[in-house]
């Protein structure tokens, strides 16, 4: 499907989410709640069949912490994107989606150790690169004074 | 003294005479121990050297390297000065290991080692033991170096050492069935255990064209397994691994690592110099029953240089499997033995057995 | 008697103790600093715990406060044997964000050093995969006939490994005038030293035997792994980017893409040697038409992008590479996520391996092909 006919669906089906028009991808922002029912119906519709997650990006916006999924099809070679955001920056936490597409599982691991989103549902939740103890270090207000230096 | 390049036993003869001329028969014999120690010795230290320098340069050849070539001319001095840095290395043994066991793996298959050299005859009369069960003797005491590398896994305290050794143990074990009995194969053409007498009915055809296709299975059975057995080559899961780091002899250090080490070439050139003397010929030249000419010339070269051109023949063909092949899995090993290798030779001594009653050999 | 006779009916009953080794971040032939926690039942594999970040230098919180020309240098250091590839992909995201159109002399030069980068990388782990099997003699030929690609980038931008030859516009020289002869004989004496690879390993009866029917990975894990590159499209998982998103001078060659139904790890491991041919076809298509023309756009001195998120994605050797860069307008990004093949590859090694044993695991793992700074980043 082209971009414009994903939009078209999009609204049909999801109603409740915001749909943007993104520089490349169609871009769906849904509810924390919603995410994984959301993501599970375009994983299993025969018209969309996003079943190849490609994609798990953290990202730290000024207002709210954002987790960033890209999605294609492997059959019909269209992607999209959807996007989360939650406002608690002090104890994020969202649903995870690895009974949906599994590869989930371990960018969800790289997202809670470098910026500190809890994934509930999530069997094995432990960092994967750092220490226990660390911090999380992509957050915007991440300091260092041993490690970091400031221009 | 009688030194002839062509049969030493009376240079041997007339030395035992003047030493037992010159002092009581009790030192004499006790002087002479001591000669042969020594020579044993001394063989075993340059045979290393040789070897380890020979494998590199080979393996480099199939590579399409040059090999050492600094270290002296053609880089001669390679091994010496490597010998040198490992006899100078700290012998760092982990902490809580088994001391006595830990000390005395290397030197057990060093005994066993120096046991199987004493039976090989490198010349008429140059021969350590001449039993009359010398084929038998040896198929014993080889097996003597299991106990060495389970005793090395066992008492280094590591988990690996213990996979590794245990799974060497196995792989040895297994194999002494195929070299035992390629070797009975060739008995039963020879009618003898004793290595003279294997070497006296080789004069007027060596026995891998004598027995031919039984001998020649023999043959190459014999090598596979006695490549098995020395942990070399694909079959060096034990010892190489990438996988689970140095086998059976990782916690060992400096010059008992060396000992490892040594033993592993020399135990390869024992296996060459077996198969030379029991397929090939040992020291008897190439001789066709009946063309008397071609025997004359073939005599001119001295039996103690057939030999060592044999066993390193051998040698070489032994470096080429390893430098070629991807190394085997250890059920793979196991399958090879148990499922091929030891029907094979059991029907081949049958059909041996055969060859030889109904005299359909030439 | 009858104590033992019931233990060897029932044996379910004896507990076998499930013991777990280190596969350390020390191999001896290693893939780089990795960790493997194997739980094993005997020689049983269990279950591979992948532990990483031993190299992790966080490249991407690096990248936030770099200017969008010095994020390319920092990609070189990621995936070091696609090195070309990955500097491609920012270079392409930066370009499409700021609509830019390279001339198409840029595009087929990337594209041909792309796939030389490729066969080298190809190269390089051939090598590596053979020794760990224990046939070293592929190390040396795959090191000796990668020597001559890396005298090719040598000759045109000065670094052998990490070339650092694209920027965000183009690239940084025009390329020597005896480029193309250089490139055509190295095809020629390819073409020529391929089949050695398949006579040594390939068709080694002891290497077909441990490389066959182990470490199957079916093709909906695949999709639901995110396995890409050869490794994904052993298992039939059509994803290679060239033709389905095509980039640079891709949509104007044509080329197959290789895929194999067996899974296992020997269609792995044949991917990549039918994919250098495919990259000397692709090469030989090429090499003759490259147009004349400017060999970089002129760009302002700070590049700065719109705002918006901006995604790219490119075939590294390893599979599926994706840049993303969120960007506010200002002269840094304001976050960069690098979308490594390599760490969702390694991670499906785990279901790979459920019931192989130890000593296929090194097989596994070597045909997944990881390179320990990608993964970590």
């Amino acid at each position: 499907m082209t971009n414009e006919e994903l939009k078209a669906y999009l609204t049909k089906n999801f109603p409740e989410a915001e749909i943007a028009d993104g520089p490349q991808y169609i871009e769906l922002t849904v509810k924390p709640e919603l995410l994984v029912e959301t993501s599970k119906k375009l994983k299993e519709s025969s018209e969309t069949l996003f079943d190849y997650l490609f994609c798990l990006t953290g990202v730290d916006y000024p207002d709210c912490m954002g987790v960033i999924y890209h999605i294609e099809s492997t059959k019909f070679h269209h992607e999209m994107v959807i996007k989360v955001k939650t406002t608690n920056r002090t104890e994020p936490v969202i649903e995870s989606v690895r009974s949906v597409w599994q590869t989930a599982k371990y960018h969800e691991r790289e997202v809670y150790d470098l910026l500190g989103v809890k994934f509930s549902n999530h069997n094995d939740l432990r960092r994967l690169f750092l220490d226990d103890d660390w911090g999380f270090p992509l957050r915007k207000d991440y300091t260092d004074e041993v490690r970091i230096i400031e221009r | 003294m009688g030194f002839n390049i062509y049969d030493f036993s009376t240079f041997t003869h007339n030395l035992h005479v003047w030493f037992n001329q010159q002092m009581s028969p009790g030192w004499a014999t006790t002087v002479e121990w001591v000669i042969v120690g020594v020579l044993y010795l001394t063989f075993v230290a340059l045979m290393g050297l040789f070897l380890i320098y020979a494998e590199r340069k080979v393996c480099a050849a199939f590579q399409q390297r040059i090999g050492p070539n600094r270290v002296g001319p053609w880089g001669l001095i390679q091994t010496i000065a490597d010998m040198i840095k490992m006899m100078m290395k700290e012998l760092v043994a982990p902490l809580h290991i088994d001391k006595f066991l830990y000390n005395l793996a290397p030197f057990i298959i060093i005994c066993c080692m120096f046991l199987t050299l004493a039976a090989i005859p490198f010349a008429p009369g140059l021969q350590g033991l001449d039993f009359d069960i010398g084929v038998f003797y040896l198929s014993a005491v080889s097996s003597i170096s299991v106990i060495g590398i389970l005793l090395a896994g066992w008492s280094s305290n590591n988990k690996y050492s213990l996979i590794g050794g245990i799974r060497a143990g196995a792989q040895i074990i297994s194999y002494e069935l195929s070299v035992g009995m390629s070797l009975m194969t060739v008995v039963i053409l020879a009618g003898t255990m004793q290595f003279s007498g294997i070497i006296e009915g080789q004069r007027d055809l060596w026995f891998i064209f004598k027995g031919h296709i039984p001998a020649f299975i023999a043959f190459v059975i014999f090598i596979i397994a006695g490549t098995a057995e020395t942990n070399r080559g694909p079959f060096d899961l034990a010892e190489a691994e990438s996988e689970l780091t140095a086998g059976f002899h990782t916690e060992y250090s400096g010059i008992k690592f060396g000992l490892f080490y040594v033993g592993e070439f020399v135990n390869m050139f024992v296996v060459a110099a077996v198969a030379a003397t029991v397929f090939l010929g040992g020291w008897m030249p190439l001789h066709f029953g009946g063309f008397e000419s071609f025997n004359h010339v073939m005599d001119l070269i001295p039996p103690i240089v057939w030999f060592f051109l044999k066993s390193f023949g051998i040698v070489f063909i032994i470096m080429w499997l390893k430098w070629s092949f991807p190394r085997l899995r250890v059920d793979q090993i196991l399958t090879l033995e148990w499922k091929y290798l030891l029907p094979i030779n059991l029907v081949n001594i049958l059909v041996m057995t055969i060859v030889v009653l109904t005299k359909f050999h030439f | 008697m009858a104590e033992i006779k019931e233990i060897f009916i029932n044996s379910d009953n004896l507990e076998t103790d499930e013991f777990k080794i280190n596969m350390g971040p020390q191999h001896p032939a290693g893939h780089g600093v990795l960790r493997l926690v194997v739980t094993l039942e005997g020689e049983i594999v269990r279950n591979v715990d992948p532990n990483i970040g031993f190299i992790h230098s966080g490249i991407e919180k690096m990248c936030e406060s770099l200017a969008y020309n010095q994020i390319v240098h920092l990609t070189d250091r990621m995936d070091y044997l696609s090195a070309h590839i990955s500097n491609e992909a920012v270079c392409l995201c930066v370009e499409n964000a700021l609509q830019i159109e390279v001339p198409d002399r840029v595009k087929y030069i990337r594209t041909i050093m792309d796939e030389l980068m490729r066969i080298s990388s190809h190269q390089l782990w051939f090598g590596a995969y053979g020794m760990d099997m224990g046939a070293s003699t592929a190390l040396f030929y795959g090191l000796r006939d990668r020597e001559k690609i890396l005298d090719i980038f040598e000759e045109t931008c000065g670094a052998r490994v990490t070339l650092n030859y694209n920027m965000p516009g183009g690239l940084m020289f025009d390329i020597k005038p005896n480029f193309q002869k250089q490139v055509k004989d190295y095809i020629k004496f390819l073409r020529k030293k391929l089949p050695e690879y398949d006579k040594l390993v390939s068709g080694n009866i002891i290497f077909t035997e441990r490389t066959k029917g182990v470490g199957i990975l079916s093709l909906e894990d695949c999709i639901a792994y995110g396995v890409t590159g050869p490794s994904g499209r052993a298992s039939n998982f059509s994803c290679d980017v060239r033709k389905h998103h095509p980039y640079s001078a891709y949509p104007f060659v044509k080329f197959e893409e290789i895929l194999d139904t067996t899974c296992d790890t020997y269609a792995r491991y044949y991917n990549r040697i039918r994919e250098m041919w495919e990259s000397l076809n692709i090469i030989e298509q090429l090499i003759d038409n490259i147009p004349e023309g400017d060999y970089a756009v002129k760009m302002k001195g700070v590049v700065k992008l719109p705002e918006g998120e901006y995604m790219q994605r490119v075939e590294t050797a390893r599979g599926d590479f994706g840049v993303f860069i969120v960007s506010d307008g200002k002269k840094n990004p304001y976050r960069v996520k690098f979308r490594s093949p390599g760490f969702s590859n390694l991670f499906a090694v785990n279901k790979m391996s459920k019931g192989i044993k130890i000593g296929d695991l090194v097989a596994t793992l070597g045909a997944l092909d990881p390179v320990m700074p990608d993964i970590d980043r």
